[in-house]
């Protein structure tokens, strides 16, 4: 075991700001695509095309917006609209910021000699960058979900400017627990299933906001709009549950395999330590959500509910448990 | 009503089964907020202590053991039972439906989610045997004719989908049951040895021993192997005191009669015998003293002593040197022990790194009666409620301090002591089969598309003054799960029954609800 390449640490850090940086310009390009573009879907919402076929409004900012589902006021068909660049240069700011994102975990790795995800600053930012990913990948095939970006870098900011202040941990070598290829398999299944259990609680919140407008139609214009744009409350459920589908089995897989490497670290495959005992609340959370869709009387919104508890549990795990409760996983790196 | 009274009863125990899920995540949550005992005895007793009688009660209801009170236990159990009266029915079904062809198609194709149809010139029973080959061996496909003339096709595929979900619960109950066997026939025992020094697998050999139900009764028999000696132990760290790899170096004896062998355990690498695991989980110092005793005598002594900050190893121990019987002149040691030393001020040590380097032994000395005759005590403990303080001092190795009565004592130096954990699980392999079994059993639960798809065939006569006949083809189909997207499924498959079979077709209508 080597010791810490200090300037190739130093080197990440800065792509790690750089990244951060760049990922908050492109929020504000998509931020002003959205609100520049507001009028243009409010008025276009019906046509329901990706954002690239969208009609623009020459002027936008001086025009009264008309309200959610009226018929277009006098809008050209300009396809390259202000709007419309804005929000192709804040994806390729977005890719920008990917790579340099990657650049940074990856120099962290050859400082460390190490999978760089072994304390929380690490896996937030990993975790950020299967984000943003993901957002990547099925904005290659949706282009229409482009105008989300804002919604989806938010969250991704929130968590890089904790990780980089209040969980930063400088980069140091692995503890002899921590020195296992187990590290690498358990941790990167948790980190994946994880996002796309994150992923999966999006597109169930948009289902119960999208059911909830079905039912009562919202009173803010901005929601309303919003939900105009997403697709019906059944795709956004059905696309809720396969994401869990996929991660569920991949999730249990990260489990199955800590208990492997817990075997061999600990002397035992499983001691209700209590990230252990999140880990299996969260999965029977998520079994009861599976089970729950199967159910009659717990489908739609009940079930809904459950995902997104699943997902609270998640959340808990990961900061409640590695901050304040003290157990044999704790490699928060926080002190 | 027997349907009726079959949904009824399974809708029921679905419900419960959920409840049953709903209330195992939420019992398992205070086993992770507050301490429990067997992880922690210490937090337990000392939370307890602080909450008065609110840790009194939550004593009572078994909130420091969660994982063994009743009450989980009791949802466990419940929803163990409750797996088994709803896994029985639903194998007997699965297992009937295998066998059995796939349904007649129902009377109107059209009123299905995904339905359409077409006209080929094809006659009926030409086309349903191309049809079939166009639907290829994935699917199963049931030819029947109906009254009126016409040849239905019922086709199904998915049949794993339902043997994957009850695959992953057969190998759901096994689990817990394994994990029930392994538990009843485990054993663990853990022990302190210095460099040096050897044990054997003996229950009173070990300082702690937890054996499963079946092992306290003597119906488990440890292998009788031995670690016949810790040649080494080992511990690197960076510059900076982070730990970097802790191995120790050992002799063993697989069985009393085997040769002795050489093998290094590492965290991470237990040694793994038959049936047994052993795990380096914990290493200390263990000063060397020479004292000199109030009669003239002197002894050489050696203490494990505990660390009591994990970062930076500053340990704490005592030593015990009995005097002549009765005379009331044994001498008690307490003793700190500062790896990398860091002057406090006022005779203070503490330690700043857990490595060793020029470390120092502070010792408390104590004169009289160390009443071992008493209550069994601690060989970490130093009861001094009959003795004297004849004195402190500071030790670095080498130097002596002499103290009143003509007591001496010398740091002479120290070893490293290792503590080791066997542990026993004979029932830990086929728990991961089980576990493997449920993965797979889990990927085709919630991966295979269960489908069915009907076609009705039937000659329609001649139309209008050409005399060549045609044949309709109807379709029809269902998702019976959520996974995929079946209304693209279906257009492409309706594709390839349409062109794939016939010279020419014409699409009528296709309708969907």
């Amino acid at each position: 075991m080597a010791g810490i390449n200090g300037s190739m640490a130093h080197l990440s850090d800065t792509l790690f700001t750089t990244a951060i940086a760049t990922y908050a310009l492109a929020m504000v390009g998509y931020t002003a695509e959205y609100s520049f573009g507001k009028k243009e879907l409010r008025s276009g919402a019906k046509v329901a095309t990706p954002a690239r076929e969208l009609v623009g409004a020459g002027a936008p900012v001086l025009e009264k917006s008309p309200g959610f589902g009226e018929p277009p006021a006098s809008a050209p068909a300009v396809r390259g609209s202000f709007a419309e660049k804005i929000g192709r240069w804040s994806v390729v700011l977005m890719v920008f910021g990917v790579l340099v994102h990657a650049g940074s975990i990856a120099v962290r790795g050859f400082a460390v000699d190490a999978v760089p995800w072994s304390n929380m600053y690490e896996f937030a930012s990993v975790a950020g960058l299967v984000g943003v990913l993901a957002f990547l990948i099925v904005l290659w095939k949706a282009p229409s979900i482009r105008r989300l970006g804002g919604f989806i870098l938010l969250p991704v900011i929130v968590l890089m400017f904790l990780a980089g202040t209040v969980w930063y941990s400088r980069a140091q070598p692995l503890v002899p627990a921590l020195q296992s290829y187990w590290l690498a398999i358990h941790v990167t299944l948790a980190a994946v299933s994880e996002g796309a259990f994150m992923t999966s609680a999006v597109l169930t919140f948009l289902y119960l906001l999208s059911a909830r407008h079905a039912r009562r139609p919202l009173k803010s214009t901005r929601l309303a709009t919003l939900v105009s744009r997403l697709p019906s409350a059944e795709t956004l459920d059905k696309a809720a549950y396969r994401v869990v589908a996929f991660s569920f089995p991949l999730y249990t897989v990260a489990v199955i395999c800590g208990a492997i490497w817990a075997e061999a670290a600990w002397g035992r495959y499983w001691g209700w330590d209590p990230k252990e005992t999140w880990a299996f609340i969260v999965w029977v959370i998520y079994a009861c959500y599976l089970h729950a869709r199967a159910t009659a009387g717990w489908k739609g919104r009940a079930a809904a509910w459950i995902n997104l508890t699943g997902f609270g549990a998640i959340t808990f795990n990961f900061l409640v448990v590695n901050i304040v409760v003290s157990g044999l996983h704790s490699y928060a790196g926080l002190s | 009503m027997s349907w009726l009274r079959l949904g009824w009863r399974k809708l029921t125990s679905m419900r419960t089964a959920l409840v049953l899920l709903f209330l195992l995540a939420l019992a398992a949550v205070p086993g992770s907020l507050l301490p429990q005992t067997p992880l922690n005895p210490e937090k337990v007793k000392s939370y307890i202590s602080d909450h008065g009688a609110w840790g009194r009660f939550l004593d009572k209801i078994g909130m420091f053991d969660v994982f063994a009170s009743a009450w989980f236990t009791a949802i466990y159990l419940l929803l163990f039972v409750s797996l088994v009266g709803c896994l029985i029915p639903r194998i007997r079904l699965h297992t009937k439906a295998l066998r059995r062809a796939p349904l007649a198609a129902p009377r109107n194709l059209s009123r299905l989610p995904e339905s359409s149809s077409f006209t080929t010139t094809a006659a009926p029973g030409e086309y349903a045997a191309a049809a079939r080959t166009t639907l290829g061996r994935r699917w199963r496909v049931e030819r029947r004719e109906e009254p009126s003339g016409a040849i239905t096709l019922s086709a199904e595929k998915g049949y794993s989908r339902e043997t994957g979900n009850l695959l992953f619960h057969v190998a759901l109950l096994s689990a817990l049951v394994l994990i029930a066997i392994g538990k009843l026939y485990s054993y663990q025992g853990s022990v302190i040895i210095q460099q040096g020094q050897g044990f054997c697998n003996t229950p009173v050999l070990y300082d702690s021993w937890k054996p499963g139900r079946f092992a306290a009764e003597g119906k488990v028999h440890p292998a009788p192997f031995c670690i016949t000696d810790l040649s080494k132990f080992t511990a690197t760290y960076s510059s900076s005191g982070e730990p970097l790899q802790f191995s120790a170096k050992v002799q063993y004896k697989p069985s009393l009669t085997s040769s002795t062998r050489t093998t290094t355990i590492s965290v991470n690498h237990p040694l793994r015998l038959e049936g047994d695991r052993v795990y380096l989980i914990g290493h200390g110092f263990a000063p060397q003293v020479t004292i000199r005793m109030p009669d003239g005598s002197v002894r050489h002594d050696v203490s494990s002593f505990i660390p009591q900050d994990p970062s930076t190893l500053y340990s704490e121990g005592v030593f015990k040197e009995q005097g002549v019987d009765g005379a009331k002149q044994d001498i008690g040691i307490q003793g700190f022990f500062a790896p990398t030393p860091h002057d406090n001020g006022g005779g203070v040590f503490t330690s700043s790194s857990p490595k060793v380097d020029n470390p120092v032994l502070g010792i408390f000395v104590w004169f009289g009666d160390l009443n071992l005759n008493g209550l069994p005590q601690s060989v970490y403990d130093l009861d001094t409620s009959k003795m004297t303080k004849i004195g402190t001092a500071n030790l670095k190795i080498g130097e002596t301090r002499t103290f009143s009565n003509g007591v001496s004592v010398t740091f002479d130096g120290w070893v490293p002591w290792v503590s080791m954990q066997v542990s026993h699980d004979p029932a830990q392999g086929y728990l991961l089969f089980a576990a493997i079994a449920m993965v797979l059993g889990l990927m085709g639960s919630l991966g295979v598309r269960r489908r069915r798809v009907w076609l009705r065939i039937s000659s329609a006569p001649a139309r209008g003054g050409s005399d060549s006949s045609h044949t309709v083809v109807q379709i029809g189909g269902l998702a019976r799960s959520d996974s995929g997207n079946f209304s693209a499924e279906f257009s492409a498959l309706l594709e390839r029954l349409r062109s794939g079979s016939a010279p020419t077709s014409e699409l009528v209508g296709a309708g969907k609800e």
